[in-house]
């Protein structure tokens, strides 16, 4: 809402700069965005002295001027009568803005380059004349800029409105605040209509058939008008708050509503069907071409103001073009509504139509302001445009608007807000904002809102309004009195927070991307068409393609920020991510089932190329040891990373992805990126990833750690090497060395793995190395010999095993 | 006889100050402490002296002759030290082996330290799912369908009655339908705006808070919220109070903080107001507490919500919002 401080002078005088004005109003709770001066377009508008004349050589009417502008002389062709050399006129420059909304170009006018342009009052929106330029008084000084020059200045102030108040939506609501915090009194217009003749309802009727949409319709008839442009000051009001001129009678009912928040309809009388106006919804079928041109079908839920026959306005939205006024209208029906704020909303959303009316419409305003805001239009047609008021108004009212009467307690109202008013005080701030308040009893006041505080309607509701007049400032702070409970922290914010913490201590650096993705991320990542990752949820109103569904994977986020990274020249990558998956569950219109994943990815180089390093790629087991050391760190046992089954991988190489099991729950997977899905992301380097289901992983996060004692007698190592065959899977071998469950072995871990001669082909050596060490004495050798000649003997035996020459 | 052994005690150490090598020094230490050296001779003259001041000078020239035997020592050790450096050493300038260690988002860390000090106010951290149904997200939290109170929010549809929340307000009615009051509450999380431009991005991230007791006040708001912004910027950050709405809080409050980039003078990330606002906030409104089912005669409590994004704009000087989600390396790996 814009407001300018001229127009809002004319309803109370202000003593403080428009700094203190905007900051205070801020204060009130109608936050001041920003002031700008309605005439700094004159900034590059400057005052010229016409120093030559010449005439136009290809056109009679147009004269070729040299103007001073004080840095130098520049050509401006005129087609002015009265420019005459050595007079002072308003010259724009190029850039300059009018308030038509024309930005002046250099151009060159029949041939003749013009710099510049001397103009008229009514093209600087200075005044009414438009026979020739401006011409300026002798005492201004040839360069000045012509705000300064004339001292124009009428500071606009935008004001960022919340939806609780339509009541000032108006200049006069504004007023009322000022006038709040000043501590003065507002001046409403002094309203005195003319005489009136004949009887309104030898005319016309208004005949509501839904009191429920419409609880009130006023109106007036005003004959023998004639259409025409405003006068200056009208177009001038409008222009300040931005509002195009349109002609006398639109342009008053434009002005009365920005006066009071009441919009109102100017109806061509003689385009009316039966002169009649029936306030009804809309029959399934009908349709209203609206006075943007634009037909519109209508829905039976949608309130529409209908002549004798037809549709002729969408209520409270905007009016038919079959009874607009236009040039040749001289009787008017004038329009003055409460409509229901809830229906105005819904036809405006689902029209897509929002104008200045539905705004107000739908907000709320006072009930009771139509009668008030139809006799200022009516005051100000008989001023402006001539005509005969007839008879008197027509006021149907099938449904008043009841007052609301709220009890309040000063008590309560000091303890809810942390202050100490006093009855009186209270009573003061409320009265000043125009609410009716009288005393029960020594705490207890009865407060009547006024009814255009629609959203006025409780206690609490109260307690704002004295707060905000009070101060929020003026509040004191204290501190609640909390009793000393300490909360246990939640596991799982807790755990992954740790999670976080351990990798980067690995050396991976956390993103965090959209939630939704592109909605080919399941065919770019190569997914079956049963896999449960396709079980996606549309965004039904996207942003952009790429973000027009919820993902059920982090993968596609994170080779997307690979992807960006390389572009950005950042080609060695270690990322992770944890957030939600969304799956949908295939209910209708339910939630999808949230799931906390984390992915992380390893591409390019293990290291920097440095002094020390030879600059060698990450590969499978870099990736791996990455997520051991995660689980290891969260002390999480029992883990198995299998060989994902060929036809499980999706977006991971068969052969080069492994299964996660804690126990027998699979966790995810981690693996070598497909080479068909980094193709379909438009990548070209290698690419490692894991992806796990966080929710699972924190859940197995044991709450306890016991340390155990360390050891007192000396640890024996034995190494031994086998040659099988080719697949048969190192941990498989390990896993059966454990599955003993020796008490003596302590430790085991693979030292070697190696293919190639002297070994033969399709098979590898693995070479294991064992410690032995016992809680109760030093082991012998001889007793170690033995348990390392049982183990090798079961291993030759079970994976049919070789020992080496 | 004092003042010779003196003297011999400082043309050694002059000596031994230009001694360069280890060879010299050995010299020295003969000369001076040898069987024929100069402290030698000199206590050999003692037994000439007067009975008297037999004892003090032996004692005096002793102590000269130990004092020399340890400086000339300590000047070998380190002259060989130092002979050894040279012959084998490493060019300690080379950059060391790179232990890479990642880094946590900026949006992680300042969720963390917010978090942080409302841990240690007693409030319980707490989510609630980002998808959220259209009653949480709006009608628990007194915002019906059309009411134009839903424009200051444009939301993001899953189908009629499902939405990706566009704040983290509806962990309130969650957590109030669960839990019976005294209540302290910081809810955390993503949430979704269809808006994308220079300052906003389609997801962002706020913090929730909410306190339901007895007898909280709006006084009680401005106290922990003080207290907050001291803590996440400084106790010198000044904030004011003003009038705003939000359908849920009644009254309900936008609180700016004194710009932290322009100390209030007047920037570009303040609009030349000198003031940021930076959380939104309010006494919960009684038609919040009718839907979960607590009793507004006896319980009052006040709730507030902010962006991180902003936040840690603010703290580490960020200017453009979109960063955070681009995930450049060279812009995360600074924090």
């Amino acid at each position: 809402m814009k407001v300018s401080l001229s127009w809002l002078k004319d309803y109370i005088s202000i003593d403080m700069n428009i700094d203190d004005l905007a900051d205070a109003l801020t204060m009130a709770g109608l936050e001041v965005e920003y002031v700008s001066d309605r005439y700094s377009y004159l900034n590059s508008v400057v005052v010229g002295r016409v120093v030559e004349i010449e005439t136009h050589p290809n056109a009679d009417k147009l004269k070729l001027c040299h103007v001073d502008i004080s840095n130098r002389i520049i050509p401006v062709v005129c087609g002015a009568p009265n420019v005459k050399k050595g007079i002072l006129a308003p010259c724009a420059l190029p850039g300059a803005s009018f308030p038509n909304g024309t930005i002046l170009e250099k151009c060159s006018i029949r041939g003749e380059v013009s710099e510049g342009m001397l103009c008229s009052a009514v093209e600087l929106g200075l005044g009414a004349n438009s026979s020739g330029i401006m011409e300026l008084k002798e005492n201004l000084i040839v360069g000045g800029k012509l705000h300064q020059a004339l001292d124009m200045s009428d500071p606009v102030l935008e004001i960022d409105l919340t939806p609780n108040r339509p009541d000032c939506l108006s200049i006069i609501g504004t007023a009322r605040e000022v006038a709040a915090f000043q501590k003065t009194k507002l001046t409403y217009p002094v309203i005195s209509l003319p005489e009136s003749d004949g009887d309104i309802a030898d005319f016309t009727s208004v005949t509501i058939l839904d009191p429920d949409l419409c609880p009130r319709y006023s109106a007036r008839l005003v004959f023998d008008i004639k259409i025409a442009p405003s006068p200056f000051w009208l177009r001038d009001r409008l222009i300040s708050l931005g509002l195009k001129p349109i002609n006398n009678i639109v342009d008053i009912t434009n002005f009365v509503m920005m006066e009071t928040g009441q919009p109102l309809h100017a109806f061509d009388l003689d385009r009316l069907a039966k002169h009649k106006i029936v306030v009804r919804t809309a029959k399934k079928g009908e349709t209203l071409t609206t006075i943007d041109q634009k037909q519109r079908l209508l829905s039976p839920e949608m309130l529409m103001i209908c002549d004798g026959e037809k549709p002729v306005a969408l209520a409270g939205i905007m009016g038919g073009l079959n009874s607009e006024i236009k040039q040749s209208t001289t009787r008017i029906l004038l329009e003055s509504a409460y409509f229901d704020p809830v229906c105005i909303r819904k036809t405006s959303k689902k029209t897509g139509l929002a104008t200045d009316a539905s705004h107000r419409f739908e907000r709320g305003i006072d009930p009771n302001g139509t009668i008030t805001a139809l006799n200022r239009a009516t005051q100000l047609i008989a001023e402006i445009c001539g005509g005969n008021l007839i008879g008197s108004i027509i006021d149907e009212y099938p449904k008043p608007v009841p007052d609301k009467k709220i009890t309040l307690s000063t008590g309560s109202t000091n303890r809810r807000l942390g202050a100490k008013l006093s009855q009186n005080d209270i009573k003061q701030y409320l009265s000043s904002i125009e609410f009716k308040v009288e005393k029960i009893d020594n705490d207890q006041l009865r407060v009547i809102p006024p009814s255009f505080r629609m959203d006025i309607n409780s206690f609490e509701d109260l307690t704002e309004e004295i707060a905000r007049l009070y101060g929020y400032n003026h509040i004191e702070t204290t501190f609640p009195l909390i009793p000393a409970e300490a909360v246990r922290p939640s596991k799982k914010i807790d755990s992954r927070y740790r999670i976080k913490r351990l990798l980067v201590g690995l050396g991976f650096t956390e993103t965090i991307t959209y939630s939704f993705i592109n909605k080919l991320s399941c065919d770019r990542l190569e997914l079956k068409s049963d896999d449960p990752k396709r079980r996606i949820m549309n965004v039904l109103n996207p942003i952009a393609e790429d973000q027009s569904v919820l993902r059920t994977s982090l993968i596609p986020g994170i080779l997307e920020t690979m992807h960006y990274n390389i572009t950005m020249q950042n080609k060695n990558l270690k990322l992770f991510e944890i957030g939600n998956v969304f799956f949908n569950t295939g209910k209708e219109d339910s939630q999808p089932d949230e799931v906390e994943m984390l992915a992380g990815l390893w591409t390019g180089k293990r290291r920097d190329d440095s002094w020390f390093s030879k600059g060698e790629s990450c590969d499978f087991y870099d990736i791996k040891g990455a997520v051991e050391e995660l689980l290891r760190n969260l002390r999480i046992t029992n883990t198995k990373f299998t060989n994902m089954r060929r036809e499980d991988c999706c977006y991971t190489k068969p052969g080069y992805t492994a299964q996660l099991f804690v126990g027998n729950k699979s966790i995810g997977l981690l693996g070598k990126v497909l080479p068909q899905a980094l193709k379909n992301y438009a990548l070209k380097q290698e690419a490692y990833i894991f992806e796990l289901n966080a929710d699972n992983l924190i859940e197995l996060i044991p709450d306890i750690m016991s340390a155990k004692p360390l050891p007192k007698f000396p640890s024996t190592s034995r190494d031994v090497t086998l040659i099988v065959d080719k697949d048969i899977e190192a941990f498989n071998i390990i896993k059966s060395v454990e599955a003993l469950n020796e008490d003596l072995i302590e430790n085991l871990y693979l030292l070697d793995v190696y293919e190639g001669s002297p070994i033969p082909a399709g098979k590898k050596s693995i070479s294991l190395r064992i410690t032995y060490r016992s809680a109760f004495e030093t082991l012998e050798d001889k007793m170690i010999n033995s348990l390392q000649k049982d183990i090798t003997g079961r291993l030759i035996k079970e994976f049919n095993a070789i020992l080496p020459a | 006889m004092d003042k010779t052994i003196e003297q011999i005690k400082e043309e050694a150490l002059k000596e031994l100050e230009a001694a360069s090598d280890s060879k010299k020094i050995n010299d020295l230490s003969v000369r001076y402490l040898g069987r024929k050296g100069a402290v030698t001779q000199f206590l050999r003259t003692i037994s000439n002296l007067p009975q008297k001041k037999r004892a003090d000078a032996g004692k005096r020239a002793n102590e000269i002759k130990k004092s020399l035997d340890k400086a000339f020592r300590e000047a070998l050790i380190q002259t060989e030290a130092r002979s050894a450096a040279i012959e084998d050493s490493i060019d300690v300038s080379l950059p060391g082996r790179m232990v890479s260690h990642g880094s946590l988002h900026p949006i992680t860390q300042i969720t963390r330290q917010i978090c942080d000090i409302f841990s240690r106010l007693g409030f319980a951290i707490v989510e609630g799912p980002e998808v959220e149904t259209d009653y949480y997200n709006f009608e628990a939290l007194n915002i019906p369908k059309n009411h134009p109170a839903r424009d200051m929010q444009d939301t993001f549809y899953i189908s009629q009655n499902v939405v990706l929340r566009t704040h983290t307000s509806p962990t309130q009615p969650r957590i109030m339908e669960k839990q019976e009051p005294p209540l302290r509450i910081i809810a955390p999380g993503k949430v979704y705006r269809c808006d994308s431009d220079l300052t906003h991005t389609p997801m962002f991230q706020q913090v929730e808070g909410l306190l339901v007791d007895r007898q909280v006040s709006f006084g009680d708001l401005k106290g922990i919220l003080t207290t907050f912004i001291h803590q996440i910027f400084d106790d010198q950050t000044s904030l004011r109070f003003r009038p705003s709405f939000f359908p849920f809080t009644e009254p309900s409050a936008e609180i700016d903080i004194r710009c932290v980039i322009c100390k209030g003078k007047g920037c570009r990330v303040c609009s030349q107001t000198g003031w940021l606002e930076i959380i939104g906030g309010g006494m919960v409104h009684p038609a919040v507490f009718k839907n979960v089912g607590y009793d507004t005669s006896i319980f009052t409590g006040f709730a507030f919500g902010m962006g991180i994004e902003r936040i840690a704009m603010l703290k580490y000087g960020i200017d453009d919002i979109r960063k955070y989600y681009e995930n450049d390396l060279k812009f995360l790996r600074q924090f």
